[in-house]
């Protein structure tokens, strides 16, 4: 079972980089131990996080990326690092605005960043500086848009019920058209 | 020159489109264009609740079906803190391990039949009709499961799975052995895949990989082992761990796992009779639907019931990431939740999209053939590298 | 004397009692068959009369070979139907052509994605008639659980279907069964024999006659 805890991870962290802000990330559910830190200091960090012998965070799991829509900066690029000697896991956010989505690449760190990023970026267009082939994976590379912020739709084609479609006659072989039977009010 | 390996052939496994690179028939560069069979499922799964969004997990890892519903399962009770009664987390063992003899087979059925030996494609299809069967009994469909609900199981297991179940495992080393007498010393497969596909440990680490491929390498990692999950700690099995890094050694690791999921099944069955009948589902009616007498007995399980299949439940606000030891390797949901009944995202730390990277590693310098061997041990399932 | 003439005498042994000798002898030992009488009866036995259609239809749909367009969950359950337990085989399928140029039926298993949709059209153009499209499982019938960005809403938006087989994924026996549903379908179908339909009209110098998809 992992032999780091997150106190430690955070205090070698802080003794290493004294001048950089380092937030834990809390809440209800927060399950994962998640540190937020600023943009510019990403690379340094991570090589660190990886060289280090006591934390040993050489393999990096996944990189996701978050649209938080009405709140400010719009996009967080998460990362899972994965520390195989001491068995802990470590997520790190970084968070971007709208006007500039601009996340130094980790790839000098982790080779595995390439393909992971080039997703974000597809998803979310967010631009990895320093990427060598930044470009579309998953989507065509002619679309255009960003598919999984909040503001692009699901895109999904309206089935023809009666009650979206009141007008539009389906044809079935078996439907009888029904006339409302007359009713006969008989004089008293 | 330029070769197309398109998106319709007969030995990329799905729809994987690889652009070679040849000078002669020596690859220079191999870089695989992925997203033919892109699905949207992050997108869509914001749309639907959690338990909505099960089926849809079926469908990345098509042969693996119900690990993927585990890893999500197990996901979302992180994120609500809640853990199933011990007959579901039994039940739960039982059937990823079935699963995981499942997928080795197609793996190994395919992976022959392209390099050549046809005959294994039916026999281990033989003996995947079986286990689908044996699905079929459980859920009542033969591959896309959606067996593994939040809190436990869908239903409860049917009687007399466990004795079908049992007969299978039986049966099975048996037909391990006939597989191995077949490849394991025979000259082609041995000149086919011995120093093929290599890949070292330092560069299996750098680029991500998990799952037999890493181990292969001789990295002494399982997820299963080293982070436990759903109750893998109170059952006893080994990992076998490669050497080399090349493709026989990923073979003969693969096998040995066939045989420690047999064993690992075996337990669970005997574990699974120890404790008898009893609750396949959590009675935490806020997250989870209550069984069905209590429904039409009591009034606060009918408002529950009435609750959760009208709106969801709802999760406190957080995150959370689980990842589970697929059989091709690390196989991770990350859910953020915004306290709704809807995802406000679920990422799929996808095995294959990241193993899928270390293609062009393994096949510098080597011949076309080389290719179809290497993805062929590679063990990629293209849904869940598209999902 | 035995009459050397008298078929009777061919034979050495004869029932010999009153019932043998009153009653009559069997026929085709008496009567000397003609050689028209010959060749009638080789026909009956060899020869089958029938029109060159249906003869057309019945070898079209008794070899039906599939081309190997497995994209998702789908192709999966199409392996087992080419596997062991379901033999599709013996229904005519007995290889899958890589190749679509060799290949008659396109069994489209599985969702296709807008990135392959042109793909899919590429290679069923690059059949040669008679083609036929199966669309097996949801997905490829109407997009499926799939109702977004990514997933086209069907394949009989790209190509013509034939036979629609539901299910997620349908069994194999729901594969088998659409098979033969197509091979009922191509046993009634009207045969063009002679130069296709196009080529007359390129011919008659017909306005819409252009030069079709290669």
């Amino acid at each position: 079972m992992s032999t780091l805890t997150p106190e430690r991870i955070e205090e070698r962290l802080r003794e290493r980089f004294p001048g950089v802000e380092f937030r834990r990330q809390t809440g209800e559910a927060m399950r994962d131990h998640t540190l937020v830190l600023p943009v510019e200091r990403l690379v340094e960090v991570c090589t660190f996080l990886r060289d280090d012998p006591e934390l040993d965070f050489a393999m990096l799991s996944w990189i996701a990326g978050v649209d938080w829509l009405p709140r400010e900066p719009r996009f967080e690029v998460v990362y899972g690092l994965l520390s195989m000697s001491r068995e802990t896991r470590l997520t790190l956010k970084v968070q971007v605005g709208e006007e500039n989505p601009r996340v130094p690449t980790v790839i000098p760190v982790w080779p595995t960043a390439d393909w992971l990023e080039r997703e974000t970026w597809d998803f979310y267009g967010i631009e990895f500086t320093g990427h060598p082939d930044l470009r579309r994976i998953l989507l065509p590379e002619d679309w255009v848009g960003w598919p999984l912020r909040k503001d692009s739709p699901l895109g999904y084609e309206e089935v023809a019920f009666t009650h979206n479609m009141p007008d539009r006659e389906v044809p079935s072989p078996g439907l009888k058209k029904l006339k409302p039977k007359k009713v006969r009010y008989r004089a008293q | 020159m330029i070769i197309n390996m398109g998106p319709q052939h007969p030995a990329t496994h799905g729809v994987l489109r690889v652009a070679l690179e040849l000078d002669g028939e020596t690859i220079v560069k191999a870089k695989p264009v992925v997203g033919y069979l892109h699905t949207g499922m992050e997108k869509q799964a914001e749309y639907k609740t959690y338990t909505q969004s099960i089926p849809q997990t079926d469908r990345m890892d098509y042969l693996a079906p119900m690990s993927n519903n585990l890893a999500f399962c197990l996901a979302v009770e992180k994120l609500l803190g809640i853990e199933p009664p011990p007959r579901a987390l039994h039940a739960r063992v039982l059937l990823t391990e079935l699963t995981r003899i499942a997928s080795h087979l197609v793996w190994i059925g395919t992976h022959a039949m392209d390099i050549g030996a046809m005959t294994m494609f039916f026999y281990t299809f033989r003996e995947r009709e079986q286990i689908l069967t044996m699905y079929d009994q459980v859920c009542g469909a033969r591959m896309t499961a959606t067996y593994f609900r939040v809190g436990g199981l869908a239903m409860d297991l049917p009687a007399g799975f466990l004795e079908r179940a049992a007969k299978f495992l039986d049966s099975m080393p048996g037909h391990l052995a006939t597989y191995e007498a077949l490849l394991t010393e025979n000259p082609i497969w041995v000149a086919r895949t011995k120093g093929v596909a290599l890949l070292s440990k330092q560069e299996a680490i750098a680029l991500g990989a998990t799952g037999p491929l890493l181990r292969g390498s001789g990295v002494k990692w399982d997820l299963r082992k080293n982070m436990p999950y759903s109750g893998y700690d109170q059952y006893d099995f080994e990992i076998p761990v490669g050497e080399h890094g090349d493709a026989f050694d990923r073979y003969l690791v693969r096998m040995e796992e066939m045989r420690q999921a047999v064993r690992i099944c075996q337990q669970a069955i005997r574990r699974l009779e120890e404790i008898g009948p009893g609750d396949h589902r959590l009675r935490d009616y806020k997250y989870v639907l209550p069984p069905k007498e209590d429904v039409k007995t009591s009034m606060e399980a009918l408002i529950h019931h009435f609750k959760i299949v009208a709106h969801g439940f709802f999760p406190p606000q957080g995150e959370a990431y689980v990842g589970i030891e697929n059989p091709k390797g690390e196989l991770g949901f990350y859910l953020v939740s915004d306290g709704s009944p809807k995802p406000w995202r679920m990422k799929v730390r996808s095995p294959s999209f990241v193993n899928l990277q270390a293609l062009d590693t393994m096949v510098q310098g080597r011949l076309v053939a080389d290719v179809i061997t290497t993805i062929g041990t590679l063990d990629i399932v293209l849904g869940e590298v598209d999902r | 004397m035995s009459d050397p003439k008298d078929p009777r005498a061919a034979q050495p042994f004869r029932i010999l009692g009153p019932a043998a000798r009153e009653a009559p002898p069997a026929p085709d030992l008496l009567e000397p068959r003609s050689e028209e009488d010959a060749l009638r009866e080789d026909l009956e036995r060899n020869v089958l009369f029938t029109t060159v259609e249906s003869m057309v239809n019945w070898t079209r749909a008794n070899s039906i070979w599939p081309l190997g367009f497995g994209l998702a969950c789908c192709a999966i359950e199409m392996m087992a139907t080419l596997g062991p337990g379901f033999d599709l085989s013996r229904f005519g399928a007995e290889v899958m052509r890589p190749s679509p140029r060799q290949a008659d039926l396109m069994i489209v298993a599985g969702r296709v994605s807008l990135k392959m949709a042109p793909v899919l059209r590429q290679l069923y153009d690059q059949m040669p008639d008679p083609k036929w499209v199966i669309a097996m499982g949801a997905c490829a019938s109407c997009g499926g659980i799939f109702n977004n960005y990514a997933i086209v809403q069907g394949v009989d938006k790209i190509v013509p279907v034939d036979v629609y087989i539901p299910g997620c994924p349908p069994r194999p026996e729901s594969l088998i069964y659409g098979i033969m549903k197509l091979q009922e379908k191509i046993l009634v179908s009207r045969v063009e024999l002679g130069p296709a339909s196009w080529q007359k009209r390129a011919r008659r110098g017909h306005p819409r006659s252009g030069s079709g998809a290669a």
